[in-house]
């Protein structure tokens, strides 16, 4: 009975390696397909970008001869780093601030839950549904009468408040699948709040801490909307610089993808080399 | 010890001087849109600042509808971030009357206001007092290859009609590889698809509301319009002819892939320039087509600057914008960037100018279509509105985008014409009661 049953085993085993191998080949592939497609505008305006603007319009090809044309027209009529500067200055900046509120509030909510925890949790997360424009006039009159109109520090602010409940929610989930036991052996040593925080919870739980600050710097660098309407010049970070090739009338595609690729690259850079932080990041905890 | 004793003086003196210099010296934000003229006059900012060493500019260039947005929210609030707006003809009297806008009278003699053309200031006026200089205007026209006229044998008249349009459509189309016999606008939006159809509604014999307000978007005028605009495009337009705007149908028409388009005056200089055009040689102009009457077959329109009054830069500003507007940067344009280069439409002088009219042939046309337009009687029937190609009320925005919406549907077959004009209508019906103009 062993040896029939190893005999058939055997065939099975084989058989069921080659159907994991055929369903990992297959799931890299879907892998693969869906990261094309998602990246497939990315590399096409990256493309436009080298094309004078009559070959950025004419049909779809692959084949043109690149001219940097576009990258001097953009460099030309206004100054990137300015921009760069300030895109720079808000999404570290309300990345900073946000993380600094989140952490005590995640903290609070994932050690001391009361029973009102989890729906002040649902309740900031649900202040991201209201569509932007709905609370633009009364921001706008609030910007105007404390003088926070075209500030960076103005702009810091909504960011900060923009990201908060995200970063909130990240940071708590991450705080919450820390053993317990680790924050209390460090209590019965003696560790004071601050000394359990700064010395056993935040170098525990930095991978998650990193990749949730990654994001938040990664939407207050994509963010449009309030930059474009609480800027004029100078707080206006990229976004407001690549709006401004957007033209109704003459051709602008292959100017504004220059501009746009120019706008990008550093975030993209940023993610690039923080791909695998990123990634422990937010599948930190997800395997226990 | 003579010097220690008169240093503190000296010092103070200097420092006096030098917070005078920061005090006098202005620094005035601009709001643009991104388009040729408006990155010329951003080019020439230099000249600007040295002929008025206490003023600086700083510029803010969006997209024309996110501008405009944002323009409006900072005007409704008082917010004072801009100096000087780009604003069109649709939104001077508008914003004027709700005394958003800085009136403009007094203009120094240097100016030569009355040099301005009639129509164009008249646009920019409320109560015959100017809220806006006007830095360029445009009208709508059409353009064609004579080389393909010729070839067929076709003569262009004085005055084309709409059915000659699509009787030489139809000879053209596809006579070469990759040739429409016509581009016209398909893209949805008040200022896209809706400025072209309002001027074929109104030559047409067709408006946009009666005396009392009430739409007439399904009437005969309206439904024989659109039906002649939609079996025209998809007859003998180009291929995806509903997301055609201005710009795609420049590139088009640039590349030779049209063999008539009738669009605004603007793009002729653009489309005359060799470096820009493959078809400069070959470019023939007429007047905008007409149908039933020629009453508003040919729109009015210009990008103006105006002051906001809630601008604390009020002297500075104006410095800026009779300087943007006057004879003098027109010339300056015109000797730095070449003579096709400069604003269009708005001055007398310019068409005057010797070194203009030989350098752009078409100055006559694009003259004789600004003077003719009249906003104030643009339709066949007496309407209650003010604009040729838009109507001259705040709704007209919501109104012109839905209703350009429907028109789209109905180019791209996802509708007929009747039920789009029937769904077009009943939803300005709605807007205009909730806006009170109706019971």
């Amino acid at each position: 009975m062993t040896t029939l049953s190893s005999k058939t085993a055997a065939p099975r085993s084989v058989s069921g390696w080659r159907s994991a191998q055929s369903k990992r080949i297959l799931l890299t592939l879907l892998g693969w397909t869906v990261a094309l497609v998602i990246f497939f505008p990315i590399f096409w305006m990256i493309l436009t970008g080298f094309k004078t603007e009559s070959a950025a319009i004419a049909d779809p090809t692959l084949i043109f001869s690149p001219t940097l044309e576009s990258y001097q027209a953009v460099q030309e009529r206004s100054g990137y780093a300015r921009f760069a500067l300030n895109s720079v200055a808000v999404a570290f900046g309300s990345t900073f601030l946000a993380l600094l509120l989140a952490i005590p509030a995640a903290y609070a909510m994932a050690f001391l839950p009361t029973k009102r925890t989890k729906g002040t949790l649902l309740w900031m997360l649900s202040t991201k549904m209201l569509p932007s424009v709905g609370v633009l006039v009364p921001i706008y009159l609030i910007f105007r009468d404390t003088g926070l109109l075209d500030t960076r520090t103005g702009l810091i602010i909504i960011y900060t408040l923009m990201n908060l409940p995200i970063v909130v929610w990240m940071l708590y989930t991450f705080f919450k699948d820390m053993p317990k036991d680790i924050l209390e052996a460090g209590r019965m040593d003696g560790a004071s709040t601050l000394q359990e925080v700064f010395f056993l919870l935040l170098p525990l739980t930095l991978p998650g801490i990193a990749s949730t600050g990654l994001l938040s710097v990664i939407l207050s660098w994509n963010e449009a909307f309030w930059s474009l309407n609480l800027t004029t010049s100078n707080a206006a970070p990229l976004t407001a610089y690549i709006a401004s090739f957007s033209s109704p009338e003459g051709l602008f595609w292959a100017k504004l993808s220059a501009a746009s690729t120019m706008a990008i690259a550093p975030i993209l850079i940023l993610g690039w080399m923080t791909q695998k932080q990123m990634v422990r990041g937010l599948t930190f905890g997800a395997v226990k | 010890m003579r010097l220690a004793r008169h240093l503190p003086v000296t010092t103070l003196a200097a420092a006096i001087a030098m917070s005078g210099h920061a005090q006098a010296q202005t620094e005035i934000t601009v709001a643009t849109v991104n388009n040729n003229d408006m990155v010329i006059m951003q080019s020439l900012t230099e000249a600007f600042e040295e002929a008025h060493p206490d003023i600086t500019l700083d510029w803010v260039v969006l997209e024309e509808n996110v501008l405009r947005q944002r323009m409006t929210t900072d005007i409704a609030t008082g917010g004072g971030q801009f100096d000087v707006m780009t604003i069109g003809t649709y939104e001077v009297p508008i914003w004027a009357e709700r005394g958003w806008l800085s009136p403009l009278d007094s203009l120094p003699d240097a100016y030569n206001e009355d040099d301005l053309l009639t129509s164009v200031r008249d646009g920019l006026s409320l109560d015959g007092t100017l809220h806006a200089l006007p830095f360029y205007a445009e009208s709508s026209m059409m353009y064609y290859r004579q080389d393909l006229f010729e070839k067929a044998g076709i003569e262009m008249s004085d005055q084309p009609t709409w059915e000659e349009v699509r009787e030489w459509a139809g000879e053209l189309h596809g006579s070469e590889e990759g040739l429409a016999g016509i581009c016209l606008r398909g893209k949805p939006g008040w200022g896209e698809n809706m400025a072209f159809v309002s001027t074929l509604v109104n030559t047409y014999g067709g408006r946009w509301f009666d005396e009392e307000w009430n739409p007439e978007l399904n009437s005969e005028e309206w439904v024989s319009a659109i039906q002649f605009y939609v079996d025209l495009l998809n007859d003998y337009g180009p291929p995806g002819a509903s997301s055609n705007g201005f710009n795609e149908n420049l590139a088009l028409f640039s590349r030779g892939n049209c063999a008539m388009w009738v669009d605004a005056t603007s793009a002729a200089g653009k489309l005359y320039d060799g470096n820009e055009s493959d078809v400069a040689d070959s470019l023939g102009f007429a007047p905008a087509p007409v149908a039933e009457t020629p009453k508003g077959s040919h729109w009015l329109w210009s990008w103006a600057l105006a002051i906001p009054a809630s601008s604390e830069n009020q002297e500075a500003a104006r410095e800026f914008i009779t300087w943007a507007t006057s004879q003098e940067y027109i010339e300056l344009v015109g000797e730095t960037q070449g003579w096709t280069s400069v604003p269009p439409g708005t001055r007398e002088s310019t068409y005057a100018n010797e070194q203009y009219t030989e350098a752009a042939p078409f100055a006559d046309f694009v003259l004789k279509a600004i003077q003719d337009a009249d906003p104030t009687d643009s339709t066949l029937e007496p309407n209650p509105y003010v604009g040729v190609q838009f109507v001259g009320i705040p709704e007209f925005q919501s109104i012109g985008t839905q209703v350009g919406q429907t028109i789209a549907a109905a180019l791209t077959g996802d509708t007929t014409v009747e039920q789009a004009l029937e769904s077009a209508q009943r939803a300005t019906e709605r807007t205009m009661q909730r806006a009170g103009y109706l019971d």
